[in-house]
C-alpha cells in the first residue's frame, strides 16, 4: 500500500520539468587545476533513459559518484554548479546530496557486482537494511519488502537467497541483488554505472532487459553509463557524449545516431554500423583520452581531432544545432563530411 | 569445522615435538651443573652421585628426553630441584595469576587500541590521526619497566590509590584482585594497544576503500553504521587473529612486568627457575607456554574461519 502512494508522489510535480537537471557542474581533484568534470549539463525526465557514453577515463564514473555524493571529501575541491531534483534545488557548491535522498529517491548500481556487496552480511539483511534506513518499517516488514524485491529482479528461490551470503551467488545474481537493493525504496532516479561491463555477454542482455522492465513498471528516470553503443541504441532516450570530463554532444538518441555532429561522436560511430547492429567497443578513435595532468588547452579533443584548426585553441561552447541537439565544436555542423579517417 | 580443528591439531603435533626437543637440548647445553646448585655447600661425591641417580641425570641424553616427554604426556613434568614440588603443580598454581593478568591487559589493549585505530582511519591525514599515531608510537617505544615504575610512583607512592605490588586471588576478593592488577595490566595493555591500534587502522583503511563500503554509503546509511558496521565487521578478522596471538605472547612475555609489580605469576616462576638451574621447572614452563601459544594460534585460526562466511560453509 505504502509503496503505491509513494509512486504517486513521484510522478507528481515532474510535469514539464525534468526529474533531474544539472547545470554547469564542475569538479576538481585536489592538487589539479583542470576540472575532471567540466561544466556538466544534463537532464533526465521520469521514465526516460539518459545514456552517458565515452571512452574509459572520460570522467563518467566520477560524475555519477559526485551526483550521489559518494566521492571522498578529502580528494575533491569544492564543486561548483546547480542541481534540481524532484522539483527541489540543490546548490552543489555547498552541499553534496542529502544522505536521505541517497538510496531512497536516487539510487545507484555499480560496475563491480562481485565486490559491491558486503561479504560479511546476508543478502536479505543487506537489502532490508536499506528499507529500514529510509522508512519506519519494522524488521519483518522490511524483510517482506526485500523478499518481494528479490522476486521482482528475477532471483529464483528468493526465500533461500535471503539467507545466503554474496559469495554464494554468481556475478549476474549479485548484480540483480544490487538492483533489488537500489530499487527497494522506489527511487525516482536510478544511476547505473556500466552495470553489465563485468558480466558475461549472455548475462549482459538479461540485466539490461531487467533494468528496462523495472523502469517501465516504476516510471523512474535512469542514467545509464556505458561505453557500449549497441546498448545506447537499444535503450537510450537521450544521449550525452562525454569526452575528457566535458559533454561534447547531446541529444535525442536518433539525433546522435543519425546525425552525429561532433568529430568525437563521429569517430565513435564509425565503428557502429547501424542502430540495431552488433555492439562494438569504442576503440576506433586513434589515441587515448588525455589525463587531467596533460589536458590540451582549448578544445580538449584537439590532440586527436582530424578537423582541428587554429580556432580550436579556444574552448568551443555547447551550442544548439537542432531541437534538443547540442554540440561543442567550432566546425559543427559537419554536414558535408562523409567519413572521419 | 570439526575436521578443520582436528586437522589443525594434527599439524600442531610436529611443532610441539620440535619445540620439546629444542627445549630439552638447549637445557643440556647450558653451562652449570644442576646437582651442584642443588647440593649447595655439600660436595660429597656420594651425595652428588645419589642425586644424579635420583634425577636420572646419568642416563644417555636421548633416554632422558624420552623419559621426560613420556612423563610430560601423562601430566608429570618432574619435580622441582629446588622446592621438591611437582612442576605440574607449580605451574598450575601460577597459571591463573598470569592468565588473569594477560586477560586484563588484553581488555585494556582492545578498549584503547580498537577505537583509536578506527578513529584515526576515518580521520586519516588529520591532526587527530597524527596525534593518535604519535601516541601509539610512544606507547610502543616506552619500555614497560619505566612505565611500570612511573605508575607505581604516582598511583601508589604519591596518591596512594592503588597497591604497588602483590597479588590477591580472584576467588578470595574479586574487587581487590582486580584493582591490584590494574597497573601491571595497564602497563602490558598499553604496549599491545599501540600494536592493535596500528593494525586496526591499516585494516580499516583498506576496508573503507572497498566497493561494499561505497554501496553502504549509496544506500544512504549513516556514516556511523557505514564505519562501525559495514567497514569494521570486515576489518575484524585480522584484529581478532592478532588479539589471540598477542594473548598467547602475553602469557610467556609478562616476565618483566610481573617482576616489577612482584606478582607471583609465571614470570617469577621462570626467573627463579632459571637462576637456580631448576631444569625441570624451566623445561616444563617452556613446554606449557609453547603449547599454550600453539593453542592460541589454533583459536586464532578457528576464529578466522568463523568470521568469514565464505570459509565457514566449507
Ligand atoms: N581519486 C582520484 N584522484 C585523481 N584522479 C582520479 C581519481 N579518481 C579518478 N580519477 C581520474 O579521473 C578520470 C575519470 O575517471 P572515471 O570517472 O573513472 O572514468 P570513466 O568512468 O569514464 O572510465 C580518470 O582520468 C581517472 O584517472
Ligand atoms: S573544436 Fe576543433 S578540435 Fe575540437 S572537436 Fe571541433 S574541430 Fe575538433
Ligand atoms: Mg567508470
Amino acid at each position: 500500500m505504502e509503496f503505491s502512494t509513494k509512486m504517486h508522489e513521484k510522478t507528481d510535480g515532474t510535469g514539464t520539468d525534468p526529474l533531474l537537471r544539472i547545470e554547469d557542474f564542475s569538479l576538481r581533484f585536489q592538487g589539479h587545476d583542470v576540472c575532471v568534470v567540466d561544466e556538466l549539463n544534463i537532464s533526465v525526465s521520469a521514465g526516460e533513459t539518459l545514456c552517458i557514453v565515452g571512452e574509459s577515463g572520460c570522467g563518467k564514473s566520477v560524475s555519477a559518484m559526485a551526483l550521489m555524493g559518494l566521492l571522498p571529501k578529502d580528494v575533491i575541491d569544492i564543486p561548483d554548479g546547480e542541481m534540481w531534483f524532484e522539483g527541489q534545488s540543490f546548490d552543489l557548491t555547498t552541499s553534496t546530496l542529502d544522505a536521505h535522498l541517497r538510496g531512497n529517491r536516487m539510487a545507484m548500481i555499480f560496475q563491480e557486482p562481485m565486490t559491491s556487496l558486503n561479504p560479511s552480511f546476508r543478502i536479505g539483511d543487506q537489502i532490508s537494511e536499506a528499507v529500514r534506513r529510509h522508512t519506519d518499517s519494522t524488521k519483518s516488514e522490511a524483510r517482506v519488502r526485500a523478499l518481494e524485491m528479490l522476486h521482482r529482479v528475477g532471483i529464483t528461490a528468493p526465500q533461500q537467497r535471503m539467507r545466503e551470503y554474496p559469495h554464494q551467488l554468481s556475478g549476474g545474481m549479485r548484480q540483480r541483488v544490487m538492483i533489488a537493493m537500489a530499487l527497494v525504496n522506489d527511487p525516482s532516479l536510478l544511476i547505473a554505472d556500466e552495470p553489465t561491463t563485468a558480466l558475461d555477454v549472455t548475462i549482459q542482455a538479461q540485466i539490461l532487459n531487467l533494468i528496462r522492465d523495472l523502469q517501465d513498471q516504476t516510471g523512474m528516470g535512469t542514467i545509464l553509463i556505458t561505453h557500449d553503443l549497441g546498448v545506447v541504441a537499444e535503450i537510450a532516450t537521450t544521449v550525452a557524449v562525454m569526452y575528457a570530463g566535458q559533454i561534447v554532444e547531446s541529444g535525442r538518441v536518433a539525433d546522435i545516431f543519425d546525425d552525429p555532429q561532433h568529430p568525437y561522436t563521429l569517430g565513435l560511430m564509425s565503428s557502429v554500423p547501424r542502430l540495431s547492429g552488433p555492439r562494438a567497443r569504442l576503440t576506433t578513435v586513434p589515441g587515448v583520452v588525455p589525463t587531467i595532468a596533460n589536458m590540451p588547452k582549448g578544445c580538449r579533443f584537439r590532440s586527436r581531432c582530424p578537423f582541428a584548426s587554429e580556432q580550436c585553441a579556444v574552448r568551443p561552447a555547447l551550442i544548439d544545432i537542432g531541437k534538443a541537439h547540442q554540440v561543442a565544436c567550432h566546425h559543427a555542423p559537419l554536414e558535408q563530411v562523409v567519413s572521419v579517417q | 569445522m570439526l575436521s578443520f580443528i582436528l586437522r589443525r591439531l594434527l599439524i600442531a603435533i610436529p611443532t610441539i615435538i620440535l619445540i620439546s626437543v629444542f627445549v630439552f637440548a638447549l637445557q643440556k647445553l647450558l653451562p652449570g651443573d644442576p646437582v651442584l646448585a642443588m647440593a649447595g655447600e655439600e660436595r660429597d661425591p656420594d651425595v652428588l652421585e645419589f642425586l644424579r641417580e635420583k634425577y636420572r641425570l646419568n642416563d644417555p641424553v636421548p633416554v632422558q628426553y624420552f623419559t621426560w616427554i613420556g612423563n610430560a604426556l601423562r601430566g608429570d613434568l618432574g619435580i622441582s630441584l629446588r622446592t621438591n614440588q611437582p612442576v605440574t603443580e607449580l605451574i598450575a598454581s601460577k597459571l591463573p595469576v598470569t592468565i588473569q593478568l594477560a586477560t586484563m591487559a588484553i581488555i585494556f589493549a582492545l578498549v584503547i587500541g580498537i577505537p583509536v585505530g578506527i578513529i584515526s582511519s576515518v580521520k586519516k591525514g588529520t591532526v587527530t590521526d597524527y596525534v593518535a599515531n604519535t601516541v601509539a608510537l610512544s606507547g610502543l617505544s616506552i619500555p614497560n619497566f619505566w612505565l611500570g615504575i612511573m605508575l607505581i610512583l604516582l598511583f601508589s607512592v604519591r596518591w596512594k590509590l592503588l597497591p604497588a605490588s602483590g597479588y590477591v586471588p580472584l576467588s578470595e576478593d574479586p574487587v581487590k584482585s582486580i584493582t591490584t592488577m590494574l597497573m601491571p595490566a595497564f602497563v602490558l595493555g598499553t604496549a599491545l594497544a599501540a600494536t592493535l591500534m596500528r593494525h586496526t587502522r591499516s585494516a580499516m583503511l583498506g576496508v573503507l576503500k572497498s566497493d561494499y563500503v561505497r554501496t553502504a554509503r549509496a544506500k544512504g546509511l549513516r556514516e556511523r553504521s557505514v564505519v562501525l558496521k559495514h567497514a569494521f565487521r570486515n576489518a575484524l578478522t585480522p584484529i581478532v587473529t592478532l588479539t589471540a596471538l598477542l594473548f598467547g605472547e602475553l602469557i610467556a612475555g609478562a616476565v618483566l612486568t610481573e617482576q616489577i609489580f612482584t606478582i607471583p605469576g609465571f614470570g617469577k616462576l621462570v626467573v627463579d627457575a632459571v637462576f637456580n638451574r631448576d631444569y625441570a621447572v624451566v623445561q616444563g614452563i617452556v613446554l606449557v607456554t609453547a603449547v599454550g601459544f600453539i593453542f592460541m594460534n589454533l583459536i586464532a585460526d578457528v576464529l578466522y574461519v568463523l568470521l568469514n562466511p565464505r570459509l565457514r560453509g566449507q
